[in-house]
């Protein structure tokens, strides 16, 4: 499935500078070490896939990134220069958008109204600031059309969209409003084989307009299908990165587990997880 | 997934074409829209007789649909942004007595009274949502507690201040005030007495009047719900706040991640509604002349119930002004026709139920069409 992939992979500039660089960050919850040290960087147009076992440290991990923890010990570089988000908002302004497994739409909202919720376009009609709606109906319908959904109109309530139809709006909309980095967190745990196939897709278009995409998951099947290079994160630790090519997904699989434990698992499942 | 990124273009097999009579049908006010009509049919059949379409009975039954229509405004845009607000029908009363005490027992003139009691009651509408708020408690407990509260000082102040519940005489305060007409007045005169002249509307036969029009104008409490109405409609529909209200009351969580400021717009919202109660109560006041400790009782839930029927979500983050409106133009012919058509009054209730239950029924069934919900 990975050799033959119909996803062309993205091809980032091994040289261009990494957009955020993160070294040896530490994150300490009182007595609790959840991040010992872990490294991780993401350029423009790739896909960098964060993978880690249940309480490896990736949502610790990737909230230090979005700036709701502020690391204990370690250094953020964006852009090359020294930064420190003191909250999200200051993490969203700087372009890293997150898209939470727990989606921030409202079913009973029409597309075009979630899309700009918070953002809203105003023109002004006699002096009166009103909302564009002709403006945010055409970007929406334009938006939806390169990621590849349909909609019967841009009045059509965010309810009646599949959950991946969900995702992929949230994905257009953080890329629309300027997003740099786009922290994809399990965008495919609770969806079915097509649905995932489209997030995928969304994922691989994203990755092609020059946003480095941080895709976290536990599945090691859909990260190898886009991901670009892997980090494997385990026990607050990171246990290395590796380029696409250069791991397989039994060797990705043992990481994340911890290795041996999972061998003598295996063994008695017959090599079906 | 192997094709995935050609899934462009092609429209989804499975999405039906909707006509263009089911997509105009299909909007959260098809339910008052349908109700309205029914009930000008049922009326029209009924009790056209009656004198309820003559100049003076669709003044009398237009003067009550309008006060639903003011409470029912507030009522929606709150119950749109996902808040209750049960104090509304105390806050009448305590906005009314408010101005009868500062005009008769303190001989404040009348637009400061006015504007006081506008300023008390915003102020506790203002508090209402912050508790809401800080506390994260239900507004159906904490404005449960107002209604009680402002009921409570409704009864006490002026018993103990007059020795008694109702203040009559501020129609004599108000005389030359600048504010008070703006309440208690009435516009068009003379369109109206042009009207009675030609022949078009009925006049008095005899008396003092006699040649004057029955209807003399139009009172400001109708152009203040027809105003309430347009101004509530273009703030939800097209502006960015209106926005905010749908995203407040459809998630909450949701609509602070796209950074909606949500606590602002919810105590904004509860503000608005007890502006409107505030209007309601001062023209009820510049109308009688007279302030009553039972004045508002029971109109939170005419008011949410005129809402519900115009099609808005009781869970919050849908809904319509137009609907609520029509909701309150429902409620206030059923309850003045049935006594047009001579009907025993106790049943206006199996009459009002019966529309409720039909016309949230039918929008239930619309919602789930437009929104997808299960």
């Amino acid at each position: 499935m990975t050799e033959n992939g119909k996803f062309r992979h993205g091809d980032p500039n091994r040289d261009s500078a990494a957009i955020i660089e993160m070294k040896n960050i530490e994150k300490h919850f009182g007595s609790v070490i959840a991040l010992a040290g872990v490294s991780f960087d993401v350029k423009p147009g790739e896909c960098h896939c964060l993978l880690g076992d249940n309480g490896a440290g990736k949502s610790t991990f990737i909230k230090t990134m979005s700036g709701v923890h502020q690391p204990t010990a370690g250094e953020i570089y964006f852009e090359g220069k020294p930064m420190h988000f003191d909250d999200p908002c200051d993490a969203i302004s700087a372009g890293i958008a997150t898209v939470h497994q727990h989606l921030a739409m409202i079913p009973l909202m029409s597309v075009s109204r979630n899309f700009f919720m918070g953002n809203e376009p105003v023109h002004r009609v006699a002096g009166i600031r009103l909302l564009d709606k002709a403006h945010a109906d055409a970007v929406t319908m334009e938006e939806m059309r390169k990621m590849g959904i349909n909609l019967r109109g841009p009045d059509q309530a965010v309810g009646t969209l599949s959950g991946g139809e969900r995702q992929t709006v949230a994905i257009a909309r953080a890329v629309y409003f300027g997003a740099k980095i786009l922290i994809l967190d399990e965008p495919t745990s609770a969806l079915g084989v097509r649905q995932t196939s489209n997030v995928l897709a969304t994922i691989d278009r994203v990755r092609k307009q020059g946003v480095g995409v941080v895709f976290i998951s536990h599945n090691v099947r859909h990260a190898l299908a886009v991901g670009d290079r892997f980090t494997v994160l385990n026990r607050g630790k990171t246990l290395g990165t590796a380029k696409r090519g250069e791991i397989s997904p039994e060797e990705l699989q043992d990481l994340m587990a911890g290795g041996q434990e999972l061998a003598e698992l295996e063994g008695s499942l017959g090599g079906t997880v | 997934m192997a094709n995935a990124a050609q899934s462009t273009a092609k429209p989804d097999e499975r999405v039906k074409e909707i006509s263009a009579l089911r997509k105009a049908l299909i909007r959260p006010e098809l339910g008052g829209i349908v109700g309205t009509v029914a009930v000008f049919t049922f009326f029209f059949l009924f009790a056209f007789d009656s004198g309820m379409f003559s100049s003076q009975g669709i003044m009398n039954w237009s003067i009550v649909s309008a006060q639903f229509m003011i409470i029912a405004v507030g009522a929606c845009l709150l119950m749109i942004a996902g808040e209750f607000d049960l104090s509304v029908g105390s806050m009448i009363g305590f906005a009314g007595m408010m101005i009868a005490i500062f005009t008769v027992s303190y001989g404040w003139p009348v637009w400061m009274a006015i504007l006081t009691a506008f300023a008390l009651c915003i102020a506790t509408g203002a508090l209402n949502g912050w508790i809401v708020i800080r506390t994260g408690l239900p507004s159906f407990i904490v404005t449960l507690a107002s209604l009680f509260i402002l009921r409570g000082f409704t009864i006490f102040l002026p018993q103990v201040i007059e020795r008694k519940t109702i203040i009559g005489g501020i129609s004599d305060a108000a005389e030359g005030d600048w504010l008070a007409p703006i309440f208690g007045g009435k516009i068009l005169q003379g369109l109206f007495a042009w009207l009675g002249e030609a022949g078009i509307i009925a006049t008095f036969e005899r008396g003092t009047n006699a040649g004057k029009p029955v209807v003399d104008g139009i009172p400001m409490l109708i152009v203040w719900a027809i105003v309430l109405i347009v101004f509530g409609h273009v703030l939800l529909t097209k502006t960015r706040f209106g926005n905010w209200i749908f995203a407040a009351g459809g998630d909450a969580e949701a609509a602070r991640n796209s950074g909606v400021p949500v606590n602002k717009v919810k105590i904004l919202m509860f503000m608005f509604t007890a502006f409107c109660a505030t209007v309601f109560a001062v023209c009820q006041v510049m109308e009688f002349g007279s302030a009553g400790a039972d004045r508002g009782l029971l109109k939170e839930f005419e008011a949410i119930i005129a809402v519900v029927i115009g099609g808005a979500l009781l869970t919050g983050g849908y809904g319509s002004v137009l609907g609520a409106a029509l909701g309150a133009l429902i409620f206030g012919m059923v309850q003045q026709g049935l006594f047009f058509a001579g009907v025993e009054s106790s049943l206006f209730r199996v009459f009002l139920g019966v529309i409720l239950l039909g016309a949230v029924i039918l929008n239930t069934y619309i919602r789930r069409i437009i929104t997808g919900e299960r």
